[in-house]
């Protein structure tokens, strides 16, 4: 290594370095193949999805409603007080994602990160349109920008643009009925915030995909960094076998051939790196490990001869082993082990109990937030009143007639602002904010007490559902 | 993996800790325009739109934002969303309000608001009065001058004992002190302890009577509970408006304190007036009307 010296100063700032990567075929290409597919789709597609809820309520299966404050998920309808679903889910993935990365390192870069994926579906594009790696080196060092060029340039560029329109369209189908937003937008009468997030999210997606490519991992993802911290010598990573390849060289029939080891320098694990990297050089912070250069070599290995797995998926623990000549410990050795266990154990506990809270949701819920000021009032009579909002929730789809009683040591009187009845409408899917008087007659032990405990119950009076919650009754104490 | 030298011979800063060297590499060179560009966009955010202090105050901007002008024109766009509504608020018949739920719950909302700024002072944030100081608790059924929502409306508008408004209720309680002797007024007391519970002296209670028949009963009816024409108190009930016990009796009855409330009508418009007499009616003590 080199160290800087005060005479040549290297330059602060280097312009990036463009990649070509070279088209490639094999089993964890196949694999990419199919994950790019299941992914984009279930992005591009999910939106078009219906489910019918019935009369009054939208029938998107995946709805972000922000209008009305509601997240529905098929048959799952979160409310904005539930919010703690969405953060149960958050930290599931969070977890998720520290276990894949214990277990098989980057595998989410290489695999699943968005920006790999549009990446590698504008490189599809690229090649489709420019041809493969060497047919684009020539096309970038032709300095003459004849038509042929032109158009080359200018096809690959349109239809980069359009996939990254598409892409932001989809995303706001989430958030509103995806069928009449898709005729507001082509009408021009959308919302400005759909034209504006589409626009944004096209810039993004064409200028990520297309331009930036591997310097967002490099300089603008957190989650490279962060990632050393959940790997150890038994993670699975995308490793050379350098006690096997090296040295390497152009295997010639001259001498010392025979001392050269497998790797013969062709180049190809190189050439099909979308992050421009060699991989032989060892692990580094830029090898998203999305495996296209294992089967490069692989392809290699074979038409010379030789073992696969000159570039394979590694653990560090293997390498004293393998040096000593003896066979790698099998996978499974390297994925069960104390992390990746507690990993899936924090993963499950959190999974369980949101699915637990699932099935514990009522229909019908409340809170009761007790008026304070003044904690309770005198009436003519004497009697002590004490005054709750109660804010009502009716998941229902159709509107139900919510009874609202109290259960107490003594016989309360029940009033509910605003109607001589003990019960109320609420609408479908919607709450409602009901003032409730609870009364204790003058000279009743909760009336001449500080506290008393009190239990506030409702009850959908169509199918009985009831649902409770504790409170307090405050007297006037002497 | 394994330990090879760097190929690319990226230069190190030469800082080394256990062994760990860390590389030198140049910044990429997109970064330095997107650096420039912001430089370039912020001169440009600066002569647009406010900006540099000055000695009084900043550079306004060639756009002529400014937050202040965005708040009047939002109140403005507001208070013409509410026009439609404000308008059938003030000419509704009064007791129609609490029929229709959307201009109920906008009056009650918009009253709770004009609560807060001009009642609250006396009546306090939660309505419940200053107790035994003779601000009124409008969250109980007692009501001193009618608790109907015409009455709540008639008070608002035009007010309790104050000369600004000709039409402003009006009666005043005299300063027995000065009419009655002492030993009159502790027998009255005593009478009036004895409506709503134990006499403090029981056995001038019976005196107590003849002195209330002759001087109280006139605004206090003869039974006590009062006059809501002349917005005499209940003096049977468990609400006093300056305190109940012998000696709060005793200087009522003495020196006569009589509370003043403004009249709203200069004030408010009709439609604030009607909504608060809306909000204060849905507190928990409102009364049908007759």
């Amino acid at each position: 290594m080199t160290h800087s010296s005060p005479e040549t100063p290297p330059s602060l700032y280097a312009a990036r370095e463009p990649i070509f990567p070279k088209r490639v075929y094999g089993k964890f290409r196949n694999l990419k193949w199919f994950l790019m597919a299941f992914t984009l789709g279930i992005y591009y597609l999910t939106p078009w999805i219906r489910w019918d809820r019935g009369p009054n309520l939208p029938d998107q299966a995946v709805l972000v409603d922000l209008s009305t404050r509601r997240f529905f998920f098929f048959w799952i309808e979160i409310w904005p007080h539930e919010f703690y679903f969405i953060a149960g889910l958050l930290i599931m993935a969070g977890l998720g994602l520290f276990l894949f990365t214990s277990a098989l390192g980057r595998v989410w870069c290489g695999y699943a990160c968005p920006q790999t994926v549009w990446t590698d579906l504008f490189i599809l594009v690229e090649r489709w349109i420019e041809g493969d790696r060497n047919a684009r080196l020539r096309l970038h060092r032709q300095d003459k920008w004849d038509f042929r060029k032109v158009r080359l340039r200018v096809t690959k560029w349109v239809s980069w643009f359009l996939i990254g329109m598409a892409t932001g369209g989809a995303w706001v189908f989430y958030f509103t009925d995806a069928p009449t937003l898709l005729q507001a937008l082509v009408s021009f009468t959308a919302h400005p915030a759909a034209y504006t997030t589409i626009a944004v999210l096209t810039l993004t997606t064409f200028v990520f995909g297309g331009f930036m490519r591997e310097q967002i991992c490099i300089y603008a993802c957190p989650w490279p960094r962060i990632q050393a911290a959940m790997m150890d010598e038994d993670t699975l990573t995308v490793g050379y076998r350098e006690w096997r390849g090296e040295p390497h060289g152009k295997h010639r029939k001259s001498e010392g051939s025979e001392q050269l080891g497998d790797c013969i320098d062709c180049m190809a694990c190189v050439n099909v790196c979308p992050m421009g990297i060699d991989i032989r050089d060892g692990q580094q912070l830029a090898c998203i490990t999305c495996a296209l250069c294992i089967d490069a070599c692989d392809d290699t290995m074979a038409k010379i001869g030789k073992p696969r797995g000159l570039i394979d998926y590694l653990a560090l623990s293997d390498e004293s082993l393998e040096r000593g000549g003896s066979k790698p410990r099998p996978i499974w050795h390297h994925v069960f082990r104390l992390r990746t266990m507690i990993y899936t154990a924090l993963w499950s506990v959190v999974g369980v109990a949101l699915v637990v809270a699932l099935f514990m949701r009522q229909d019908i819920d409340m809170t009761v937030a007790p008026v304070r000021n003044p904690i309770f009032v005198t009436m003519s009579d004497g009697t002590i009143r004490n005054t709750y909002e109660v804010r009502l929730r009716n998941k229902n789809g159709d509107d139900r007639q919510f009874g609202i009683s109290v259960r107490g040591d003594v016989a309360y009187f029940v009033q509910l602002e605003g109607t001589p009845y003990q019960s109320i409408t609420v609408n479908a899917d919607s709450t409602l904010l009901q003032r409730v008087y609870v009364m204790a007659p003058a000279g009743s032990k909760p009336a001449t007490s500080e506290v008393t405990d009190l239990r506030i119950w409702i009850e959908d009076l169509s199918n009985g559902d009831r649902a409770y919650k504790d409170t307090v009754f405050n007297g006037n104490e002497k | 993996m394994s330990k090879q030298d760097n190929k690319n011979d990226v230069p190190t800063t030469g800082h080394s800790w256990d062994g760990i060297e860390e590389f030198d590499n140049p910044m990429p060179r997109w970064w330095l325009w997107t650096f420039y560009a912001c430089i370039v966009w912020a001169i440009g955010y600066t002569i647009a739109y406010p900006a540099w202090p000055m000695i009084k105050s900043a550079t306004p901007g060639l756009l002529g934002f400014s937050t202040r002008a965005q708040v009047e024109t939002q109140i403005s766009d507001a208070e013409l969303a509410n026009a439609v509504i404000n308008d059938q608020l003030a000419t509704v018949e009064l007791t129609e309000i609490s029929a229709d739920p959307e201009l109920l719950g906008y009056a009650k909302n918009k009253g709770a608001a004009v609560f807060r700024t001009w009642c609250a002072q006396c009546h306090g944030s939660g309505a419940a009065g200053v107790q035994a100081n003779g601000y009124p608790n409008l969250l109980d059924n007692d009501w001193l001058w009618g608790g109907a929502i015409d009455d709540i409306h008639t008070t608002i508008t035009h007010g309790i004992r104050n000369t600004a408004d000709e039409d402003a209720r009006f009666s005043q309680m005299p300063a027995f002190g000065e009419i009655l002797e002492p030993t009159d007024i502790h027998a009255v007391a005593n009478y009036v302890m004895s409506l709503s519970g134990e006499a403090q002296d029981s056995s001038v209670v019976e005196a107590g009577a003849t002195v209330f028949m002759d001087n109280c009963s006139a605004c206090h009816a003869e039974d006590g509970t009062g006059d809501r024409f002349q917005g005499a108190p209940n003096l049977t009930d468990a609400i006093w408006l300056y305190g109940n016990g012998y000696d709060n009796i005793v200087k009522q009855i003495s020196v006569a304190r009589n509370g003043v409330m403004p009249n709203w009508n200069t004030r408010l418009d009709e439609a604030e007036i009607r909504a608060v007499a809306t909000y204060v009616h849905s507190l928990g003590g409102g009364e049908a009307t007759e």
